[in-house]
């Protein structure tokens, strides 16, 4: 990409070799606990206790999975967050092109009054406790709404959605569109919507992988285990370490006590981490063209 | 720019802007379901507020319940946990800004020297993957990898002749476990804004600087670094909008008993005495004070970046 350097000098060979070595670095810092805690999910449970893991697996073996598999709390929570997921990204995508489209348009009389409207709930808000207050007057405690609605709509992918819409839909289209008799309603599904594939993949993915990862919302709305997205049933088990003994019946009592516990933990990061991580790659492209959209941002 | 909706001559513009609307009644349309969303969910909670000012009654509700003034306020700044909280919430925000500020700048410029084509893209993609671990398996990582038996890390430590070390049970390791790991999973993330900057450097700018003799070196200080300088100083700027906001999911995971005198931050401790002490009053005034910080905050923030020419959040 870059042309050759024509000088070398000493100071030249240090800062690469710098560089570099940073590049190096942080490669490594971040691949090795990946690398290592799908390596210690595979290994026999004696060589995790044991501490023999250090980068392979040893004594491969897939039961922790299988035991994984097996747990009825887990497959639901990864029913129920695919459920919120798909619901959310489409509630989140309406809420988002329906704010950023006619705040896009100059016609729209008191546009500035709107916008800031919108802009003021960036930068203040009710608190914790108001919102929880609202959410449980709505009587939205204990449903999939609860999850999905109070954090459906961020400003900052409509200011982002907005932008897009002002800078790659040109005014001429729009006043075309008007002479020929053209409504707001019929622009905005059949010249709007078909231009803007990018920036939807963008936003929706950003939602989709919020609404995947976050647990914040079912945490403060959701008693019933029976609707508890994958997240918080992670949490039980990986940080409050209520582990079901059922998932555990294939081991012997020994290994039981000596902290088998881990083992599966490391199969629960690899299994929760998985759907994402296997999109990744795909999506990635998306990822980086949204931060720099946002970037663009004027 | 001459629009078809120009108004004509000899009108108010008051009456243009009415003229407007009416031929674009459909926009408004299309806007309602976005505002009667922010109406429910983002303004009726800050009229909710006023709650901090209240002794809360479910049965008389919010409008109902009787004013107790500045109670909640006097109380928790009267209460010894009161500084060390907000103490707690800076101290890990500006460790964070101090931190996650340079690390991602070098890593952009480290990725965007380097010329092995394939090495790059692996680099970028392998430090960029843990933005995608979910705040609970991040924190069941960090405690994995930690754990005092069997974790990686005090393994290492043991292998290298130290001692036995418990770091989520010390309170002087928590801010330091926080930071880090943020940065482990954030950094490819946030290296991304400045490599789209250093894209955009013009491939003749770097040519005539070749010409003109320029080492390596001395390209990354005159040619690189001046062209992403508007995006690390708005970086910079904001994130100090930012600092009395640190995120309540991270925190609230890898809390406990024994790290809480480092650990404790003003949205966790809101959501104690609020939603699980039932204290609602108090924790809303806690909240308000927060949201209230906030905002100063960012305005502060957002007239530096201003005045600083690179234009703010809004």
């Amino acid at each position: 990409m870059r042309s050759r350097n024509l000088y070398v000098t000493r100071s030249d060979r240090a800062l690469t070799l710098f560089l570099d070595g940073f590049l190096w670095f942080w490669t490594l810092v971040v691949a090795y606990p990946l690398v290592y805690v799908l390596s210690a999910s595979l290994s026999s449970p004696q060589a995790v206790i044991g501490g023999k893991v250090w980068l392979l697996p040893v004594e491969p073996t897939l039961r922790a999975y299988q035991a994984v598999f097996r747990n009825k709390m887990i497959l639901a929570g990864f029913a129920n967050s695919t459920l919120y997921m798909v619901l959310g990204t489409a509630i989140s995508l309406a809420l988002t092109v329906f704010a950023a489209f006619p705040l896009s348009r100059r016609e729209l009389a008191g546009r500035k009054a709107l916008n800031a409207l919108f802009l003021f709930t960036m930068i203040f808000s009710g608190g914790m406790i108001p919102t929880y207050l609202v959410v449980k007057d709505l009587g939205l405690r204990n449903t999939v709404w609860a999850v999905v609605l109070p954090s459906a709509f961020s400003v900052w992918n409509m200011i982002i959605t907005r932008t897009y819409f002002q800078t790659n839909i040109p005014d001429e289209l729009y006043e075309a569109a008007q002479l020929d008799g053209c409504s707001d309603f019929r622009f905005l599904r059949r010249v709007v919507l078909p231009l803007s594939g990018p920036i939807l993949a963008v936003i929706g993915l950003y939602y989709a992988v919020g609404l995947w990862n976050g647990y914040f919302n079912a945490l403060l709305y959701i008693d019933s285990q029976r609707l508890y997205p994958l997240q918080l049933v992670l949490r039980d088990i990986l940080v409050l370490s209520n582990m079901d003994m059922s998932m555990m019946q294939d081991f012997s009592e020994m290994l039981r006590k000596q902290g088998l516990a881990s083992l599966l933990k490391y199969a629960v990061i690899v299994v929760a981490s998985l759907p994402v991580m296997l999109a990744y790659p795909f999506v990635q492209r998306f990822f980086v063209k949204g931060v720099m959209v946002g970037a663009m941002k004027g | 720019m001459s629009s078809i909706e120009a108004p004509p001559r000899g009108r108010s513009a008051l009456g243009a802007a009415a003229r407007l609307a009416r031929r674009h009644w459909q926009l408004y349309l299309i806007l309602l379901l976005p505002l009667a969303y922010v109406a429910l969910f983002n303004y009726l909670p800050m009229y909710g507020a006023q709650l901090a000012f209240k002794r809360f009654s479910a049965s008389k509700g919010i409008a109902g319940s009787p004013w107790v003034g500045l109670r909640y306020f006097k109380l928790f700044f009267a209460s010894p946990s009161s500084l060390r909280i907000i103490l707690n919430t800076l101290s890990i925000s500006l460790y964070s800004i101090a931190v996650n500020f340079l690390f991602p700048i070098i890593l952009a410029v480290a990725l965007n020297e380097s010329r092995r084509r394939a090495f790059r893209k692996a680099a970028q993609m392998i430090t960029y993957a843990p933005y995608f671990i979910s705040t609970v398996v991040m924190v069941g990582l960090i405690l994995q990898v930690l754990d005092p038996r069997l974790g990686i890390v005090p393994r290492l430590v043991a292998a290298l002749g130290g001692g036995e070390t418990n770091l989520m049970g010390s309170p002087k390791a928590f801010q330091s476990i926080y930071v880090w790991s943020g940065l482990w999973q954030g950094i490819g993330y946030s290296a991304i804004i400045y490599l789209a900057a250093l894209a955009g450097v013009s491939p003749e700018l770097q040519e005539a600087a070749i010409i003109d003799g320029c080492s390596r070196g001395q390209r990354i200080r005159h040619v690189d670094i001046p062209a992403i300088m508007p995006t690390i100083v708005i970086m910079l700027i904001l994130s100090f909008g930012f600092v009395m906001s640190v995120g309540f999911e991270k925190v609230y995971l890898m809390q406990n008993d024994m790290n809480l005198s480092s650990s404790e931050i003003i949205s966790t401790y809101v959501y104690k005495v609020g939603l699980v002490n039932a204290d609602f009053g108090f924790a809303t005034a806690i909240g308000l004070f927060n949201s209230l910080v906030n905002l100063a905050l960012l305005v502060c923030a957002n007239a530096a970046a201003r005045r600083a020419g690179q234009g703010g959040l809004w």
